[in-house]
């Protein structure tokens, strides 16, 4: 296992880590031995999925060992297949899951012995918005406030600010039920930030909502990151991972795959560049001697279209055209697609990510 | 969004406010719920009180003396069936289905706390439950004997100690029972637990038949009955208030420590 561990380039960074594991493990107890694990589509022995948890002679290993280091201010994806362990990690930095072993520090405190600390600096956007439904919106944020020790009198303002800039003010009033599933999304994210937490954590925030919710998020992503927060947010969406974060950590199967941001994770996927040429016939007799050109990693034919992975993209452009032209074809149109965290994340894993 | 604010928010808060703003959620969802909780956990005593104290005896199949037999077992199960609902039911959905606990169990506060909140807001909802079911009942069945300023710390201790238990079950049973089997909950624990629970007829009563008079001793209805019995109809037969009291101090320990391990145990994986 390779662990890319970038040195701390951004001096103007504080000094001490927002977020620090060491060899963190979870293992959870094994399910009743009756049940047969069953592949994705329903039925024993069908195919695995995409990252089933190991499963161990003790139980579902799903961390392995886990060492990260997050920096104050960043905003940090945990990017990796469902079932990578992105859920448990966050689950264990949330004092919500505890760690079988290793240790994990939020703003300096172990989230084991010091639990009531870790909870009064964070704020949490779970994966299903579960928000309280016996009470309205408001109400959700001033009680949530409460329970954080802030007087009444400070988290109305705050509560009415939050509602305001995350667009519901105008259902403040409303039942939680009558909220649309965006709507909802963002309710959790004003009251995880009404306490002020030093660290944000999201799980999988943009799953379930529709393009224009999800770009508002990103949006209130953003600022919230421009405010010096730090933000732990976990994804299954490359895209998403590549917009947004400082730095990432592709997780799979529990383990730490690479770390790093994310131009320098594309940088370093293998045979990087795809060069799509749509020719005017056949790619296929072109494939031989396309293979061949200097540069050219891999070729594929596909109809009309060939394809080649190289190192750097341009510099193969004007002899696979040559080639393709001594096969009596000609080039219509040219397409380049740099190197990607999917490409990165099938050489790691050998496996797409959804 | 105003920026980070670290003054607004203390560092380090203290457990009791922390509590305290717990329980004030639940105290605001119950004052709003309060004419729908008064039908549930009152309808059925009450019914029984219509048809056993009322209609009953005046057909003639009954003396005129079982109504006020009848008053305190009726008490204690309304106070008993309103804490263990309260409690279990929100708790069945929270970890079942909902999550809805998980902004509590985010609050910055050993989650002892936030089982403790709810079991203590379980003991609240069954003393108002007593406290609405009582002067109904002495109204249809007339005066009640001992119910005297001067008993009334007794009638309270009493109904403390029985709602504590029932909350603190009702916090085991919520944890302990999925939600899919709700309906067992209802019709194998809480159904023999009414009907064996010395609140239709005396304890006393059951020396016709001894194994049963023994075996209902495991059920903690009985010891609520009994007191109350003790309290209000105290020339009723009747255990002694000194065991009704141990007994239920002993049954609350015990419920607490097994609802608060399993409570643990689904509030951190």
């Amino acid at each position: 296992m390779t662990v890319a561990r970038p040195a701390i380039a951004h001096t103007f960074r504080a000094v001490i880590p927002a977020i620090q594991t060491s060899a963190l493990r979870k293992v959870y107890p094994a399910p009743p031995l009756r049940k047969k694990r069953r592949g994705p589509t329903g039925f024993p022995g069908g195919p695995p999925a995409a990252s089933l948890p190991v499963a161990g002679p003790n139980g579902i290993i799903a961390l392995e060992s886990l060492d990260l280091d997050i920096h104050e201010g960043e905003l940090f994806g945990l990017l990796g297949p469902n079932g990578a362990g992105k859920t448990t990690t966050i689950g264990i930095l949330t004092t919500r899951v505890k760690p079988t072993s290793g240790q994990a520090l939020v703003s300096g405190l172990d989230v084991v012995r010091d639990e009531v600390g870790v909870k009064q600096r964070i704020g949490v956007v779970p994966q299903r918005p579960n928000a309280d439904r016996a009470l309205n919106v408001r109400e959700n944020l001033l009680f949530h406030a409460a329970y954080f020790g802030i007087p009444r009198a400070h988290s109305a303002v705050r509560a009415g600010e939050l509602l305001e800039k995350l667009g519901i003010a105008d259902k403040a009033e409303a039942k939680v039920d009558e909220l649309s599933g965006g709507q909802q999304q963002r309710l959790m994210i004003a009251r995880a930030l009404i306490h002020e937490p030093r660290v944000l954590f999201l799980d999988e925030p943009t799953v379930g909502l529709d393009p224009q919710a999800r770009l508002g998020l990103w949006n209130i992503l953003r600022e919230l990151h421009g405010q010096g927060r730090t933000i732990v947010m976990t994804t299954h969406y490359m895209a998403e991972a590549d917009e947004l974060c400082d730095r990432l950590a592709i997780i799979d199967r529990g383990k730490l795959l690479a770390l790093d941001t994310p131009a320098a994770l594309k940088a370093r996927a293998p045979g990087g560049t795809l060069v799509e040429l749509d020719l005017d016939g056949e790619a296929q007799p072109s494939i031989d001697d396309a293979g061949k050109t200097a540069g050219v990693l891999r070729v594929e034919a596909n109809g009309n279209t060939l394809r080649a992975y190289a190192e750097r993209g341009g510099e193969v452009i004007p002899p696979l055209i040559r080639v393709v032209e001594q096969h009596g074809r000609t080039v219509r149109d040219i397409h380049l697609s740099p190197p990607s965290l999917e490409t990165l994340f099938i050489s790691l894993t050998g496996r797409k990510l959804d | 969004m105003s920026q980070i604010q670290p003054t607004l928010v203390p560092i380090r808060v203290s457990a009791a406010r922390v509590f305290f703003a717990l329980f004030m959620r639940d105290v605001r969802i119950a004052r709003r719920e309060l004419p729908y909780f008064l039908v549930r956990t009152t309808m059925q005593p009450l019914l029984f009180v219509v048809v056993f104290g009322y209609l009953l005896p005046r057909m003639g199949f009954m003396g005129k003396g079982y109504g006020s037999a009848l008053l305190p077992g009726v008490l204690a199960l309304s106070l008993t069936l309103s804490s263990i609902q309260s409690v279990a039911l929100p708790m069945m959905a929270d970890f079942g289905w909902t999550r809805e606990i998980e902004d509590r169990l985010l609050a910055p506060v050993s989650i002892t706390y936030v089982a403790l909140e709810k079991v203590v807001a379980g003991v609240l909802q069954g003393v108002v439950a007593a406290l609405f079911v009582l002067p109904i009942a002495r109204l249809i069945m007339g005066p009640i004997e001992a119910l005297t300023i001067v008993n009334i710390g007794m009638v309270l201790l009493i109904t403390l100690l029985g709602a504590g238990a029932f909350s603190a079950l009702g916090l085991l049973m919520g944890t302990a029972i999925s939600p899919q089997h709700i309906g067992m909950m209802f019709s194998v624990v809480l159904a023999p637990m009414i009907f064996f629970g010395c609140a239709y007829y005396p304890w006393q009563g059951l020396s016709a038949v001894p194994v049963m008079k023994y075996a209902v001793l495991v059920n903690p209805l009985v010891y609520v009955a009994e007191g109350m019995r003790g309290v209000l109809t105290p020339s009723l037969p009747h255990m002694h208030l000194g065991i009704v009291v141990a007994a239920l101090v002993v049954i609350t320990t015990t419920f607490w420590i097994l609802g608060l391990r399993s409570f643990t145990k689904r509030a951190v994986s």
